[in-house]
């Protein structure tokens, strides 16, 4: 027999009589007098900035700033992308300064954006870019991830990622440091509905 | 109602100061209360050490001791507890479920059958107040610190009855004292460091007593405090009750 | 080699005092973190009832779930394999490593490949493995085990990792700046990372519908390897699964929580199938789980999240610290976990604690964990693990306590000695008596006083 028909005999025969899945009454999850109030709060605590607009000027002023240091960046807002990043190598990559990418939601509970491998381009981007700029659209905000996970479908690309602040760490005696190996900061711009 | 008062054996031994109080606290609150004589213990020492097959002997004497009654009560949360989810009798099926329903810890009792609403007591005194494990836990006397819930404590409530009594909380709410049965001589480091650490809280707060519904957890603090000559002295909830005003 | 038991080896940590006061405040405001970021959510206790409820069915149901896993997940090109033991699994991993030729490996945050030794294992076959969580990085480089499975460094100062980083990496000696220290480690892993052909993850959920898998870190390093390396391999326990992505809502708000205080990981990451040219494998493992299952009393540890809220909140793991319990798993769900690996090694563990029951309270999904451990005491006296002089002192005191004459007079006895020969109990061989005084022994037990004043 082979390990995998042995295990799944013994699961078989000491598995428990067959309990029911719970009936979950999602009435009673928590909901935010001010969804946008409360996520942009969580990601503050994250040891994020954030920036809560209307107009898209402040958002244009940080790519063109940002474009102008002559750093090597990557602006993905533009669905389909101007350019496929997905044959890049992690060695081609290591040197990427800020990345600007969309969300396709957030939650309010914990300020966590979630964005799928289309909108990444490259698995990797959000991870070694120095510094991360993540865009969403307030209506996109939901109050949990009960909501969340009955909004987006997880399963659309090969990969996908909830991410709720920049990297940290508290492994050297319980001292927040921010920036791990992630990315060192993360920028959010919520926008408003007009744009 | 006829209560049958069960004392812990280490009560009956050296503390009989808390099975008096108790005693007496019934009796002025009205109840008949009977001490069945031949009690012995309820076998908590050997089942929390994994010999609870040793514990039949306890068992027989303790539903011999305790058949017929309308309420058993006892000064202690860990042995009602105890009794409640592993007293076993298999040649008397019927009393056993009758001993479980009617077991009551003093507080609960004192609250929940009898629901006295004041006490001619007073104690002018800095009290700490020490939540034990298994009546919290186990019994439900007081909310957990864990759980997302109201607050409420069945010894407070009881406590906030007598005059002059200065009730103070330590910052650590419901954390263990270390006593935990045979855990204090076999685990001895630990036990006594978090009890020095209990204590120490009390300490924080100037008390003149620790107060709790467990002698368990009181022997325990009591023999660092008094070898640590720190003045402060224990006292089971029950006496505080029964002083007089 | 022999290995301390907690009693002993709780002593031997106690003994630096201020050092242990230090380690039991820090992991007390863990506790405390947890306790704010529980309380903003009302449904909190519901959450725990859902979640225990998901994986009450889902152990009970398992063998489904896991085919169900499986063929999901070889569907969207994740290679599948199954290990029995910890044997296998580390065969599984070495066969891949070697049939690649593979050279360097990162490995993030797997209790289950500390389970397995997986890197002792590859190291004596020549294969140096890199761990890149903080915690687990560090205590790599000082060749000690983690204490903690969250916090892995937790046992350590911030003046230990400076030496340490100092030997290892170069820094400058005797800079205690949390800042620099990390920093430097993200210097170095970073360019591991970007070398890396091959990366080693856990997996905190399985799920069974999509055959999908979650690994949430604050980090970024599971996605720092994965995402470059040619290879990814997730090992898992045969636990991990959950039946469908929405149970990911309750799940997700429970672990970081119950954790750390934080509502949730900084990363979430959701892996459905490998990235185009990438190898992707998943080792489902047993190594144990199926037995557990079939123990009715102790199934129910099996539903285990790992997040370690019962270590933060145990008052006797503060204080004797994670290698106490010399175990990959240490803390209270460790006690009921180890004995079923190893019933004899792990005797001592479920007799480590006071039976306070916090840790069951704030278990996010509902183990009984100090009923298991009163439980596993049944079992170990059972089978005969326990010292003669404590089985003979038991029955003594059985035999005693069954019988009313004798307990009196035992009782008086024993208080009489205690005033009049106060040395044959207040000595050295009294352990008791090492750090407490001995209660007062009263002259009349409760019922002398009670036939005195109360019969008539």
């Amino acid at each position: 027999m082979s390990s995998r028909e042995l295990i799944l005999k013994a699961v078989a025969e000491n598995k428990p009589d067959l309990t029911a899945l719970p009936e979950m009454d999602l009435s009673l999850t928590i909901r935010y007098a001010n969804k946008i109030e409360q996520f942009i709060d969580k990601l503050k605590s994250a040891g994020a900035t954030t920036c809560h607009q209307d107009s898209k000027l402040v958002l244009q002023n940080d790519l063109t700033e940002v474009k102008a240091q002559g750093k090597f960046i990557i602006d993905l807002l533009d669905i389909p992308h101007s350019k496929d990043w997905g044959d890049l190598h992690a060695s081609q990559l290591e040197s990427l300064d800020t990345c600007y990418l969309r969300a396709e939601l957030g939650v309010a509970e914990n300020g966590a954006m979630w964005i799928s491998e289309k909108q990444m381009s490259n698995r990797l981007i959000p991870f070694i870019c120095q510094h991360l700029v993540i865009v969403i659209n307030e209506e996109n905000i939901v109050n949990t991830m009960h909501e969340a996970y009955q909004r987006i479908e997880t399963t659309a690309d090969g990969f996908g990622v909830f991410i709720a602040g920049p990297s940290k760490t508290a492994d050297i005696e319980q001292n927040l440091v921010i920036g791990a190996h992630g990315s060192r900061s993360l920028r959010v711009y919520v926008m408003g509905a007009v744009s | 109602m006829k209560v049958g008062l069960f004392i812990p054996c280490y009560i009956d031994q050296f503390y009989p100061q808390v099975a008096i109080a108790t005693y007496q606290l019934l009796k002025k609150l009205g109840c008949e209360v009977f001490y069945p004589s031949n009690q012995t213990c309820c076998g908590q020492p050997m089942a929390n050490s994994g010999f609870s097959n040793l514990t039949k002997g306890c068992d027989i004497n303790f539903v011999k001791n305790f058949k017929g009654f309308d309420y058993i009560v006892a000064p202690s949360g860990s042995c009602v507890l105890h009794i409640k989810e592993h007293l076993k009798d298999g040649d008397n099926p019927i009393e056993l479920e009758k001993i479980r329903h009617r077991m009551y810890e003093l507080s609960e009792f004192l609250l929940d059958v009898l629901k006295i609403k004041h006490l001619k007591a007073s104690f002018p005194h800095k009290v700490g107040m020490h939540v034990s494990c298994h009546g919290q836990r186990g019994l439900h006397l007081s909310s957990m610190s864990e759980l997302v819930a109201p607050a409420y404590s069945k010894t407070e409530q009881l406590l906030n009855m007598v005059e002059g009594l200065q009730l103070l909380i330590p910052e650590r709410t419901d954390e263990c004292c270390g006593f935990g049965g045979t855990f204090c001589v076999f685990e001895e480091a630990v036990s006594v460091k978090m009890g020095k650490d209990r204590i120490n809280e009390h300490l924080l707060n100037h008390v003149e007593y620790i107060c709790g519904g467990d002698t368990s957890c009181l022997m325990h603090m009591e023999g660092i405090l008094k070898r640590q000559e720190l003045g402060v002295k224990t006292i089971h909830f029950a006496e505080i009750l029964n002083s007089e005003l | 080699m022999i290995v301390k038991q907690h009693a002993e080896a709780a002593q031997e940590f106690i003994k630096d005092e201020a050092r242990t006061d230090w380690h039991d405040e820090t992991l007390w405001f863990v506790r405390h973190k947890r306790d704010k970021a529980v309380n903003t959510l009302p449904e909190w206790e519901s959450l725990r009832e859902w979640a225990s409820q998901i994986k009450n069915h889902t152990l009970s149901n398992l063998d489904h779930y896991l085919k169900n896993f499986e063929e999901r997940a070889i569907s969207n090109g994740i290679i599948v394999h199954w290990a029995s033991d910890a044997e296998e699994h580390n065969r599984i991993i070495h066969k891949i490593i070697a049939d690649n030729k593979i050279d360097k490996i990162v490995k993030s945050k797997s209790m289950l490949t500390e389970e397995c030794h997986l890197n002792d294992y590859l190291k004596s076959r020549g294969v140096k493995i890199l761990d890149t969580d903080l915690g687990e990085y560090i205590v790599q480089l000082r060749e000690e085990s983690p204490s903690h499975i969250v916090l892995p460094a937790i046992h350590l100062k911030r003046q230990d990792v400076s030496a340490t980083f100092h030997e290892h990496l170069k820094t400058e000696e005797g800079n205690f700046d949390p800042q620099y220290l990390a920093s430097t480690a993200r210097h170095h892993l970073r360019e591991r990372f970007v070398e890396s052909e091959l990366a080693i993850t856990g997996v905190n959920f399985a799920i069974a519908e999509t055959g999908s898998f979650v690994v949430c870190t604050n980090e970024g390093n599971a996605d720092m390897g994965v995402h470059a390396a040619d290879i990814h391999i997730a090992c898992m326990g045969i636990e991990k699964l959950i039946p469908k992505t929405e149970h990911l809502g309750v799940f997700l708000r429970l672990l970081a929580r119950s954790a750390t205080g934080q509502p949730i990981t900084t990363y979430s990451s959701h892996f459905n199938k490998p990235r185009q040219g990438q190898q992707m494998h998943v080792v489902i493992v047993d190594n144990g789980r199926s037995r557990q299952l079939g123990r009715p009393d102790f199934r129910n540890s099996l539903k285990c999240i790992r997040c370690a809220a019962c270590f933060n909140t145990c008052p006797v793991y503060r204080r004797s610290g994670g290698h106490s319990y010399h175990s990959t798993v240490a803390g209270p769900i460790g006690s009921i976990l180890n004995p079923n690996l190893d019933m004899k090694a792990n005797s001592d563990l479920p007799f480590a604690s006071t039976l306070c029951g916090s840790c069951t309270n704030v278990c996010p999904v509902k183990i009984d964990i100090h009923d298991q451990l009163w439980k596993w005491r049944q079992q170990i006296v059972a089978n005969g693990y326990v010292t003669s002089g404590k089985k003979a002192g038991m029955n003594g005191m059985a035999w005693v306590l069954s019988n009313p004459k004798l307990y009196r007079l035992s009782g008086t006895i024993v208080r009489w000695v205690m005033r009049k020969f106060p040395l044959v109990v207040n000595n050295r061989l009294n352990v008791w008596y090492k750090q407490r005084e001995m209660p007062a022994a009263p002259e009349k037990s409760f019922r002398d006083w009670f036939k005195e004043n109360q019969e008539t």
